[in-house]
This record gives C-alpha cells, structure tokens and sequence, in this order.
C-alpha cells in the first residue's frame, strides 16, 4: 500500500487538499497513516498549549490611553508607510533631490549658457549617488551575513529565507540603479552592479533552505568575485562623492568612459 | 459614546470620520485583545507585541478613510497589525543578525536551538508531562521559524484565517503560502516530535 505523504496528511488535516475524500479513504484501511495523522493531530494540539498572557481585562483601556495623545499627529505620506524607518532619511535625501533635479531641469530647458546644463547633470548624478549608496549599502549587509556565516556541520538544511526576500527586493532595485549608471555612462557602477545583480538572483531564486555544500558554493562565490570588497571601493567612491559633490570621481570612472556630455 | 448603549463597529466608525475622536475608543477597547494575542504569539514577547497593538491602531485610524464600510473593522485591523507584525519581525531579526553576525539564532546556537535544547533534556515521561515546559518548548520551536512562516502559523491555526488573507499579508500567492504553512508545521514537528513521543506513545496505546 502507497503511504499518504507528510505534506498530504498536513493539507488534509489543515482541509486544504482536493483529496479529501481519498485520503479519508485511505486513513480508514491504513494504521500506519492514522498513526501519521495523530503524530500531526499532536504539535497542533501543542500549538494549542501554548498560552498568552492575559493583559488584563481594561488593557483596552491601556492601549487607548497610549495612543489617544497621538492620534492627532500627522497621518504620514504614502511614501513614509512603505518604507521601513532607518530608510526614510536616504528616501527624503533622494525626494529633494530628485525636486531639484526637477527645478534645474526647467532651467535648463531655456536656451541658457552650458554651465547651467551642466549643473543639472550634477544634481542628476547627485541623485544616483545618495540613491545607489544607500542600495549598496543594503546589498553588503546581505554579503556580509552569508560571508561571515559560521561553517556548517552535517547535514543540517540552512534557512535563509529571510537573506533571500532581502535579496529578492535588492534585485529589481539593482535593475532600476543599472539602468541609470547606463544613461549616466558609469561603466564602473554598471559592472559591479551586473555582477550584484546575477549572484542576487541566485540568492533570491534558491530553495529557502539550502543544504551546507550548496551554501558554501554560493559563499566561495561571493568570496572568488571579491564581491564584498567591490562593493565596498564603489560605496566609499560614492560616500566621497557625497561629501564633496565638486570632486570628480576619476578613481571610480574606467579608462575610457566619459560622462554624459549635455 | 458613554451613554451606555452599544455601538457597533459601523457606527463608531462613521463617528470617528465625522470627527468625534473619542468614538475610536470604542473601536480599541473591542479589539485590543485580540489584535494582542495574535501579536504576542507573532512577536513572542509582551513589549513587542504591545507595540505592534498600539501601532497598528494608529495606522487603522491614519488610514480609517480607506476602510469600507461594508467591511469588519475587526478583520480589518488585525490584517493592518498581522502586517506591521511581519515587518518589524523581519526589522527585528536584520538587526539582530547585524549584531550578532558570528552567532546567529538557528544556526548552532544551543541556548535557542530547541533541538539540542530537546537533547539536553532528560526524556522521562515526568519530565515531559508538564505542559508548561511543552509551551517553552513550542515557544522556543516557533521563534526558530522565518517570520513569514511564524505570521503564517499563527493567522491559520489560531485565527482560523483563509490561504487568501494569509497571501495578501505575506505579499505572496496561494501555492507559496500554503507550501510556508506547510514548512512551519514540518519544522514544528521536527522540533517537537521527540518531545511529544513519550505522550503521544501513551495517548495512542501503541509504541509510537
């Protein structure tokens, strides 16, 4: 007789199969299956005998007394509720810069002296390096907690579920700040970029629990590429950059490549 | 809104957005409880769970414009607060691996994996017969889950919510969201199962 596997016995309990009524069948002539089902009928009892705290019958009253005070504040824009709080100061960064890049843009559309174009291709520019500094940013903390992850014994699956959403949401913003060092003729950035991108999608489009050999592989990758210590150079270009708008960025530029000429 | 008489959801919202303030009270004190014991089960401690409530709150009356009057405002904030709930899991465990990058939860840490927590224990029946030291155990079993399995397992099992609704906080699809709740019971199973195997040898008369 074919055994009901772990996930079917899971749906059927949870009442999320199609074969409801061929399981149910199958559990009246199979002892060995029933006795599966109450192995699994036994953590959600369990789940069960885990208790909360009660907080009190006037914690309603508690919560209101807390929030009542503030419930004059400000309703926050849109763009604040999508993003997590330690982002929104690099956000508000960008948002006024990408107002002046709108100011200077009017400007520049008047027949006016070169100087004025060019001072909109900085603020442009300016744009791309708070926004990109911050994406880099994020991508090495990802980096660095599957560099610096301790070697793994045996044959324990590794979780890294929360890595890869992190990964996944790098991706497409990685896309998007590729997109742009490209207009912007920034062959350096647009290089590392395409290698962050193409080891982030392999990141994002693994199982979420990966064995330890197929963990170390994508590790020593990170490792080989020197990604870590790529990224780093490119920030540090940015976070100079940054600090000294004037500054040209000579170190971070191949040979060869010009800016954008307006 | 102190007279004494019952006002439902409906009503004290559409007071609320006819600008009587203290109407929303009646929309906390309902709903605090359960928005808690869902978050605590979430958060896994009383300060973070308090904080996911009272800002969950907030948001249902930030956004109090958006919701539909034909709709539960009791379904209606707890999806606000599963979701808030998820975010600062996942902001919470991005700065705990930050700080603790050498040693992370999960991984070989003995004093939270409830693997070697569950061998380090002596496995006689009086032992496990206690059902306090079944919740530290299932305590110690969910905090090992990732947060979209743990916001998973809790909205399921304990609030009986639909796939759907589940999706919609975890941003994902059905199939995805069941195969997650299905991974948090695997993992729960994993954890636990040599603990309950004494009880449940018991419970069913056979040798388990």
């Amino acid at each position: 007789m074919k055994h009901r596997t772990e996930e079917e016995l899971i749906g059927y309990r949870d009442g999320e199969t199609k074969e409801r009524v061929e399981i149910a069948a199958h559990l009246k002539d199979c002892a060995e299956c029933g006795q599966e089902l109450a192995r699994i009928e036994a953590i959600f009892a369990a789940l069960d005998a885990m208790p909360v705290p009660d907080p009190g019958e006037d914690y309603g009253n508690r919560v209101w007394q807390r929030i009542a005070p503030r419930l004059g504040e400000k309703k926050p824009r849109w763009w604040e509720t999508l993003f997590v709080p330690e982002r929104l100061a690099a956000l508000g960064g960008v948002v006024a810069l990408v107002i002046l890049a709108f100011v200077a843009g009017r400007w520049t559309r008047q027949p006016v002296p070169l100087r004025d174009q060019t001072d909109a291709a900085k603020v442009r520019e300016r744009v791309l390096v708070v926004a990109v500094g911050d994406h880099l940013g994020r991508t090495e903390m990802v980096l660095m907690e599957l560099e610096n992850a301790p070697a793994q014994k045996g044959q324990k699956p590794i979780d890294i579920s929360e890595t890869q959403r992190r990964a996944g949401d790098l991706v497409e913003e990685n896309r998007l700040y590729r997109q742009t060092a490209l207009k912007e003729g920034d062959q350096a950035m647009v290089s590392t970029l395409d290698e962050l991108e193409r080891v982030l999608l392999d990141i994002a489009n693994s199982p979420d629990e990966l064995t330890p050999a197929a963990f170390e592989t994508i590790r020593k990758r990170i490792e080989e590429q020197g990604l870590l210590f790529k990224v780093r150079v490119v920030k540090q270009g940015l976070d100079e950059r940054k600090a000294n708008p004037e500054a040209k960025p000579e170190e971070n530029k191949p040979r060869g490549t010009e800016r954008k000429k307006v | 809104m102190a007279d004494g008489v019952e006002v439902s959801d409906a009503m004290a919202v559409e007071r609320t957005l006819a600008g009587d303030r203290d109407a929303y009270r009646v929309l906390v004190e309902r709903h605090s409880r359960t928005v808690y014991r869902m978050a605590y089960r979430i958060m896994g401690n009383a300060h973070d769970a308090e904080d996911v409530v009272q800002e969950s709150f907030l948001r249902a009356y930030q956004k109090l414009k958006q919701f539909e009057g034909n709709a539960n405002f009791g379904t209606w904030v707890y999806r606000i607060a599963a979701n808030y709930a998820i975010d600062r899991i996942r902001q919470r465990n991005a700065d705990e691996a930050r700080r603790e990058i050498p040693n992370r939860p999960g991984e070989d840490s003995l004093e939270v994996d409830p693997l070697s927590q569950v061998r380090d224990m002596s496995p006689s029946p009086e032992r496990l017969a206690g059902s306090a030291q079944l919740a530290d155990r299932m305590k110690a079993a969910l905090a090992e889950l990732s947060p979209a399995e743990r916001t998973a397992i809790v909205m399921r099992h304990w609030d009986g919510c639909g796939i759907e609704e589940i999706a919609a906080v975890l941003k994902s699809n059905s199939n995805a969201t069941k195969n997650t709740v299905f991974r948090a019971v695997q993992k729960l199973r994993r954890a636990l199962t040599p603990f309950l195997a004494g009880k449940e040898a018991r419970a069913m008369g056979t040798e388990g």
